[in-house]
């Protein structure tokens, strides 16, 4: 471990191209920019499945085939199949970009339709009773209950991205994965274990991230976790569990 | 794709065989290291939070990460296949700690006093009533870990390890969508195969299930 130390601060190797600071920017930028369409896609679609129970059956299938496909394969099959197809930079960017957005979406989309599903239908129905829209019903009740598993599908699949990013590096993407494909080509161990402690270590920053802000955005009526007020200090009405 | 497999059987069949037993070895391993601490998370619930949690870390970092950390913790060679085994281990040990934990706990109360007034206690209680009670919820477990293992075993072609991930390297320099395809084609029948196993391991287990079933 200690050529691993001897790399990491090494001063040369927190500047340039494929200095550490800009390396973790693309893997941000990579995992990111992945996540956005993961939610825009995946996010919408749970809700309106969970909600409505239309095409409710076709989740489950697709979510646990998903699984075995074995990730390096697909990244490469799909760089392979498509990078003639695209212009410039795009050819290389665009198929693992694609890659990493088809390997989140289950995550996002089967927690969220669960979230909903699972939702108490007393609470549904009182909700309705009470004169709710059908659009109220979903963004007042049903949304704040599924709360926790939707985020919790958001963390899953950030992990699933940052991990493929990693990989990505081998069709040629940039990122801290470079540190583990230049190390070894090179047949520099220091370099590569510094890539997998960077990666690891990034994985369990932005893990940690999602779980404050999971504890931040549910709500206390959901997770419980009320302030210890004396009853009759308190100055709302306090909810029983449904 | 066909062409592959005519032209190298060998390769291919080795490959396979190599794959199978990436993948299968680290469950089975993992299950009999995790079956004592979910036990101990079970049985002791105070212990339930901190060794979850470490196991949620644990399943945080990207497999091949751990593939290549592994040689400075345990210094064996960086091309080593025992590197993957290891790492998958771990991970399957993170995954099936928790699972084997609130499996015991599933297992209703009553059915544990039964079991004491007819005199079963200790290892006997837990190997004859608590833990076949458990089976089905660890089996579930047991399929996430085994068909997930089959795909993060073939990313260490990366790291130069001959498996059905092999095929992808070789397809990326050869360019050939094909060889590639013929790799996930059979990755995908690997994950089927093992799965279908442990169903029917399952169903072997647990003859109950069926009695209440068939009823």
């Amino acid at each position: 471990m200690n050529g691993v130390g001897a790399f990491l601060t090494n001063s040369a190797h927190w500047t340039g191209e494929d200095g550490i600071p800009h390396r973790l920017l693309q893997h941000l930028g990579y995992s990111f920019g992945a996540l956005l369409f993961v939610v825009l896609i995946g996010l919408p679609l749970g809700l309106f499945i969970g909600h409505t129970g239309k095409g409710a059956f076709a989740i489950a299938g697709t979510a646990n085939a998903l699984r075995a496909v074995p990730t390096f394969g697909l990244l490469v099959y799909v760089v392979i199949a498509l990078s003639g197809a695209l212009p410039g930079n795009l050819s290389y960017l665009g198929p693992s970009l694609l890659v990493l957005v088809v390997l989140g979406i289950p995550a996002v989309l089967s927690n969220t339709y669960a979230g909903v599903q699972s939702v108490d239908p007393a609470a549904r129905d009182a909700a309705r009773g009470m004169g709710m829209t059908p659009s109220q019903v979903l963004w007042r009740v049903e949304v704040p209950n599924a709360l926790p598993l939707i985020l919790s599908g958001i963390r899953n699949a950030i992990l699933q991205i940052v991990a493929t990013a990693t990989i990505a590096a081998y069709v040629s993407l940039g990122g801290l994965g470079r540190f583990i494909l230049d190390g070894l080509a090179q047949r520099d161990y220091p370099q590569m274990a510094a890539g997998a402690l960077l990666v690891s270590a990034l994985a369990v920053a932005l893990d940690l991230l999602m779980a404050g802000v999971q504890r931040l955005v549910v709500s206390r009526g959901i997770t419980g976790r009320y302030a210890r007020v004396p009853l009759d200090q308190r100055s709302e009405p306090t909810l029983t569990a449904v | 794709m066909i062409q592959y497999l005519r032209d190298h059987p060998d390769d291919v069949w080795q490959w396979f065989l190599a794959h199978v037993w990436l993948s299968v070895l680290p469950v089975l391993i993992g299950l009999l290291i995790a079956l004592p601490i979910g036990w101990l998370a079970s049985r002791f619930r105070w212990t339930y939070a901190p060794i979850t949690n470490l196991a949620g870390v644990l399943y945080t970092i990207p497999s091949v990460a751990l593939f290549i950390i592994m040689p400075s913790i345990i210094h064996t060679k960086i091309l080593s296949p025992i590197n993957v085994v290891v790492a998958l281990t771990v991970y399957s040990v993170a995954l099936l700690v928790r699972v084997v934990a609130d499996g015991l706990s599933s297992v209703p109360v009553d059915v544990r006093a039964a079991a004491t007034a007819m005199g079963f206690k200790g290892f006997g209680r837990f190997f004859k009533v608590e833990l076949p009670i458990a089976v089905p919820v660890i089996t579930a477990g047991v399929r996430v870990a085994m068909v997930s293992n089959v795909s993060l075993v073939s990313a260490a072609a990366l790291i130069g390890v001959a498996q059905l991930g092999s095929l992808f390297t070789e397809g990326f320099s050869l360019q050939m969508t094909s060889t590639v395809l013929l790799g996930i084609l059979l990755c995908l029948l690997l994950a089927l195969t093992l799965d279908l196993l442990i169903l029917t391991l399952n169903r072997w287990l647990t003859p109950w299930q069926r009695a209440v079933v068939s009823r």
